[in-house]
């Protein structure tokens, strides 16, 4: 493989971390507050529908983007009203927003549309257009470096440096700021933040609109910034790798940075080659599709570091006494 | 201590999710442009009017029996089983090379043995989540999820490199071989000139669907099995206390789940595509959960949810023949209902609890 | 009480109910705390301590009653107005973050601005003076899954002291620690006490109670029964106080003719999940034709005990039944092998244990039993077989309303006992585990269960009961072996025992002979 062809990966593959690496904070933040969300894929589906068809409409990307966020948020808040107000089954609700968002989309596409479930094609002014970062052009003669610098660091849009940028804030947010502390702690233990006279309920709530938010950029990234425009199921499956790449990551953000590019690196894999030769040894690509999944359950099994989910994770708080 | 007469909990609270998912609908095809009775009407007169319209519904029902059994035995031991997809594809899997590459001189010989088979690929796939729920401690529910992906990946890797005829472009298997053609119900119930359930793809499978209805609910409340299972959902503590293995129970609940979401691979690649096909499973893993919610996890519940949702995709298909509105509404009427008698049980069921308790004090 | 006459109490609950339903959890309830002591509150489990102190803490509003703090009336709607107030609680179960670090627990909630990092350096100073002034020594940066119990409740302590509270409450401190973890905690209340900080010390440890406080108030089911100065009393007296002087409920019996020994259990030993020694080396003997109570404050080893010997907990030594001995770790220590031994049990918590609260009465009737040849039909379940012995169970000790087809939830606790006793005594077996038989039960239904037990062992069966109510071990029990911190500290005969004695073996003091006589 030579530098051009690595470099032409890696930059696929900044690319198809984008989605993954949001819709993984996104996770982050609910399930770090105890809201379980494997309705992260329905939420970025719905999301990417809202972009495209307002971005086909207006003509403007950000629009796209607030509707694509708007979106998102409402179909957290149904997760929020199931899991927090009414006690319910969280997994069961992500199920079903995974559903709604799978026929919605779908169905008010073919209503709005007539294109068979798929927003026509967003055209420059819709799209989140590719930046070019200063001096790309000009270093980029420079040996090794300056590709690097022009074809992998600078040329993507806006919302992949968001993603990017989204990592160390999360940071940040986390462990240095009193909402970190006390979203950390309702994750772990909410009697003890409950104890400390903190609303659970409104703690949890916001989380879970943080997680709309983030899903809904992802969305929006995918319908317009990586494609020009909404296809039915475009998420195929995204918010679930995202998922495991969360678990993979232990809940840490970096950690899913990290995660999140490798499993962006094997679809930039598989998409480039279909099968790959190992002297001799042909890895096929339906490998390198589960090899994200493998790999999760590998590490649930606990064979090697055990992924530590919050304690609190996935039930809703019921006072005792 | 009882807030509800049971038979409140099994009927109302389903019907009235079902009614909350209908009146969400039916603002949706409004919103459409489209007349909702109107709708119904199509739904009806293409799914219910005609025997080749109950030919579908019950073909689809079938897929969802099984789906539907196998959530709701999971269930019934406090395990969520959302892997039914995957044990589904499997279960094709096994039906598909015991097909291709063993003669059998008659279909009810082969179905047999396909029935064995589906049932084993099936449990198989659940097994390793289910014991690294029982041992390790894994959540089930990120591992099945992750099981139905790998799933995907080792099929399309089944078919497109291993099972794919020469030639072929199409990601699927060759033919099965027409003696192991199974009846369809166009078959064995056209008499004479009059032909019913005209080249509709109920089949065979069907009976073995309600047979399995049968088998569950003798399994779950009728053996010692089934027993330990429900007493173990309830209550780790007193199981614990009654000598009932945890982990045992845990592991049996799952074989038998994934072993009835492999048997639904019959109806669709045995009975149907006669070959295996991508997706086999046709989303009915997921269904399953919607059916076994609605139908209280109780085998005759689940029946008619099934049948119920067998009408859904089959009207929703008629409605998107005849009018604007997509097969997708079906999908949306899938979540609501799983978001109604799941998710927001509570709030169907607080009001009607405080009803019942109004009632009990006017007494 | 004459020198604080001029300083209004720290605390002072008037008239405090509070009900759930048709149970009354707290009936009345009246007490005074003055600043600078420390006032225990004692009794069994669910007196009604506990709801009290929820209601003190903002989880509960009381149904009637008035809180003054300092004298002035303070309404306490949540927990933000009970720390305002300056009430700081330790609980039980502690409610801290346990993969966080001792400073980001204690500044949970009590931040003071966005940015952690001042948060973090200001508490960092304020625990380092609350350390030194009340010994309260712990690692700030350490996280709490680290450290040992007795560190996690003090920095419970310091999360209270953090808060400015100025009332702390502190329920079954004691419950998870050592001997000298207890010594310390109890050096620091002092401390605190001198401080001028009003203490409630929550337990149902007598000798705490003696040790620690200045005065003390005895519950008993919902009601406070005494208030007395500590020093004015003793240890007897309050054991007394605390399980009830009521009528002793007499059973008909004869005099025990015990025979061979049917359980023999040598040096039992046993360690729980958290690596705390729960039975620390248990030598009893029951004869064929006795009834062996079990007295003992709660929390001493008689659950685990139980457990060990109902098979669903693991433990070392050895248990002999009619002299085959029991597998304590292995494949056969569960509760289908120890009913094969002719081991019955009714387990203490018979909603946790005992029953499966949504199955039918039927159902549970067969619970644990349902390998039974009796109940088979060929691979299935005879479920014709279980409702007729069910109705036959149901008839004979009176159940009520006798309908086998409704939930075990829908029964009144009396006639839920009814039912795991049904269950467990009908099958004969060669011992009865019976632990807590009538908690939660009415005033017939025990008279029924008493006699029921008195049968057994009549029989020439051997019955261990477990029991928190003296009254009731003195009722039914042939010789009394009491428990305390994982260790008999004596066994009587029946007849040759009194209240008082037993109530200092329940305290710890294996010396009676000396303390009743000396």
């Amino acid at each position: 493989m030579d530098f051009l062809t690595l470099l032409q990966v890696l930059d696929s593959t900044v690319r198809l971390a984008t989605p993954l690496l949001l819709a993984c904070m996104a996770g982050l933040f609910s399930e770090r507050a105890g809201v379980f969300d494997i309705g992260l894929e329905g939420k970025m589906l719905f999301a990417a529908f809202s972009a495209g068809a307002v971005a086909y409409v207006t003509g403007s990307a950000w629009l796209g983007l607030i509707a694509a966020i708007a979106g998102s948020v409402l179909f957290a808040l149904i997760h929020g009203l199931a899991s927090i107000t009414f006690r319910g089954n969280q997994l069961i609700s992500g199920v079903a927003i995974n559903f709604l968002a799978s026929g919605l989309t779908v169905l008010i596409a073919q209503n709005w549309f007539k294109q068979g479930g798929r927003t026509p094609s967003v055209f420059s002014g819709g799209r989140f257009e590719e930046i070019t970062l200063p001096f790309a052009e000009t270093l980029g003669s420079v040996p090794i470096f300056g590709p690097i610098y022009a074809d992998l660091i600078s040329g993507h849009a806006i919302l992949v440096y968001i993603a990017f940028a989204v990592v160390p804030i999360s940071a940040f947010v986390l462990y240095k700021t009193r909402f970190g502390l006390r979203l950390r702690a309702v994750g772990e233990a909410p009697d003890a933040v409950d104890t400390a006279g903190i609303s659970v309920v409104r703690l949890r709530y916001t989380a879970v609109i943080i997680c709309g938010v983030l899903c809904g950029i992802a969305g929006a990234y995918l319908a317009i910034g990586l494609q020009a425009g909404f296809v039915r199921e475009m998420t195929a499956g995204r918010g679930f790798i995202a998922l495991a790449a969360l678990i993979f990551a232990n809940w840490r953000p970096w950690y899913a940075m990290g995660t999140c590019l490798l499993f962006g690196l094997l679809q930039a894999v598989a998409l480039r080659y279909q099968n790959i030769d190992l002297g001799g040894i042909t890895l096929p690509v339906q490998l390198m599709d589960a090899l994200p999944y493998i790999l999760t359950v590998i590490l649930l099994a606990g064979f090697v570091g055990k992924p530590q989910p919050p304690r609190a994770g996935g039930e809703a708080y019921v006072k005792e006494r | 201590m009882d807030k509800m007469p049971p038979w409140a909990d099994a009927v109302l609270v389903p019907v009235i999710s079902l009614l909350l998912a209908a009146a969400i609908s039916s603002i949706v095809i409004l919103a459409i442009g489209e007349n909702p009775i109107e709708a119904l009407n199509y739904m009806i007169e293409g799914a219910l009017l005609s025997s080749a319209g109950w030919g579908q519904v019950l073909y689809y029902a079938t897929n969802y029996i099984f789906t539907g059994l196998a959530v709701a035995v999971a269930s019934h031991a406090r395990l969520f089983n959302i892997g039914g997809e995957g044990q589904a594809q499997l279960g094709g899997l096994g039906i598909a090379m015991l097909c291709l590459f063993i003669p059998f001189p008659h279909w009810t010989l082969a179905f047999v043995f396909a029935i064995v088979a589906a049932g084993l690929f099936g449990a198989a796939w659940a097994y390793i989540p289910a014991v690294l729920q029982a041992k390790r401690d894994s959540h089930i529910v990120i591992t099945t999820i992750m099981f139905n992906y790998i799933a995907y990946a080792l099929l399309n890797y089944m078919l497109v490199n291993v099972l794919r005829p020469e030639g072929a472009m199409e990601p699927a298997s060759g033919n099965f071989p027409d003696n192991i053609h199974l009846p369809t119900f166009q078959e064995m119930f056209s008499y004479g000139d009059t032909i019913l359930f005209r080249s509709a793809p109920a089949n065979v499978s069907f009976f073995l669907a309600v047979i399995a209805c049968i088998g569950i609910w003798v399994l779950v409340w009728r053996t010692r099995l089934g027993y330990e299972l429900r007493a173990f959902g309830q209550s780790e503590s007193a199981a614990k206390y009654a000598g009932i293995n945890p982990a045992r129970i845990t592991i049996i609940a799952m074989l038998i789940s994934g072993a009835l979401a492999g048997m639904m691979a019959l109806n669709t690649t045995m009975g149907y595509s006669e070959r295996l096909v991508l997706n086999a499973s046709e989303g009915a893993g997921f269904i399953g959960i919607a059916v076994a919610l609605m139908g209280r996890n109780h085998p005759v519940g689940i029946f008619f949810a099934a049948l119920l949702f067998g009408f859904l995709v089959q009207g929703g298909t008629e409605l998107s023949f005849w009018t604007s509105i997509p097969t997708e509404l079906i999908v949306v009427i899938q979540a609501l209902v799983i978001l109604f008698t799941g998710a927001l049980d509570n709030m169907v069921r607080m009001p009607l609890v405080k009803l019942f308790a109004l009632g009990k004090g006017d007494r | 009480m004459d020198s604080h006459i001029s300083t209004p109490p720290a605390l002072e609950l008037i008239g405090i109910s509070k009900s759930f339903g048709p149970v009354q959890a707290n009936k009345d309830i009246s007490i005074r705390v003055m600043p600078g002591t420390i006032h225990g509150i004692i009794g069994e489990n669910g007196a009604g301590k506990s709801t009290l102190m929820s209601i003190l803490f903002g989880f509960y509003k009381a149904d009637k009653g008035d809180i003054k703090i300092n004298g002035r009336h303070t309404l306490i709607p949540d927990s933000q107005a009970a720390i305002a107030a300056g009430i700081g609680m330790v609980f039980q179960h502690f409610k801290l973050v346990h993969n966080f670090t001792v400073l980001e627990n204690i500044i949970l909630g009590a931040e003071g601005g966005m940015m952690l990092s001042q948060s973090l350096s200001a508490a960092r100073k304020s625990l380092k003076k609350l350390a030194d002034d009340y010994e309260l020594n712990v690692d700030p940066d350490a996280k709490i899954e680290d450290l040992s119990v007795g560190h996690q409740q003090r920095v419970e302590i310091l999360k209270a002291l953090y808060r400015k509270a100025d009332i702390l409450i502190l329920d079954e401190p004691t419950g998870v620690l050592t001997p000298a973890e207890a010594d310390h905690l109890f050096r620091i209340l002092d401390n605190l006490r001198r401080e001028g900080k009003s203490i409630i010390l929550i337990t149902h440890k007598l000798r705490e109670i003696m040790e620690a406080t200045d005065s003390c108030s005895v519950m008993r089911r919902g009601e406070m029964v005494e208030t007395v100065k500590t020093a004015d009393s003793s240890p007897a007296e309050l054991a007394e106080l605390m399980v009830g002087r009521k009528v002793l409920l007499e059973v008909d019996k004869v005099p025990a003719q015990p025979g061979a020994p049917i359980l023999e259990i040598e040096n039992l030993r046993h360690v729980d999940e958290q690596g705390v020694e729960r039975l620390k080396g248990i030598d009893l003997t029951i004869r064929a034709g006795e009834v062996l109570g079990i007295a003992g404050v709660a929390g001493n080893g008689q659950t685990q005990l139980l457990e060990v010997l109902g098979g669903y907990a693991h433990a070392t030594g050895t248990i002999r039944v009619n002299g085959t001995e029991l597998d304590l770790t292995g494949k056969l220590s569960d509760g289908q092998s120890r009913r094969a031994n002719g081991i019955a049990h009714v387990p203490e918590d018979r909603h946790h244990e005992g029953l499966i609260l949504p199955f039918t009465a039927w159902e549970n009737t067969a619970f644990g039993y349902h390998h039974d040849d009796r109940y088979q039909k060929g691979i299935l379940m005879s479920n014709k077989a279980i409702k007729q012995d069910a109705q036959e169970k149901i008839e004979r000790f009176d159940v009520r309303p006798p309908n086998p087809n409704l939930a075990a939830r829908n029964f009144s606790g009396g006639n839920q006992q009814k039912i795991v006793v049904a269950r467990e005594i009908e099958r004969n077996p060669e011992v009865l585990l019976i632990g807590q038989p009538t908690r939660g039960v009415d005033i017939g239904a025990i008279e029924f269960i008493h006699k029921q037990i008195i049968e057994l062992r009549d029989k020439g069966k051997a019955v261990l009961l477990v029991s928190v109510e003296l009254d009731e071990i003195f009722a039914l029990s042939d010789r009394i072996a009491v428990m305390f911190d994982g260790h008999i500290t004596g066994e009587r005969l029946a007849t040759e025992t009194n209240a008082q004695e037993l109530g200092l073996l329940m305290a710890g003091e294996t010396n009676t002979q000396e303390a009743a006589h000396g």
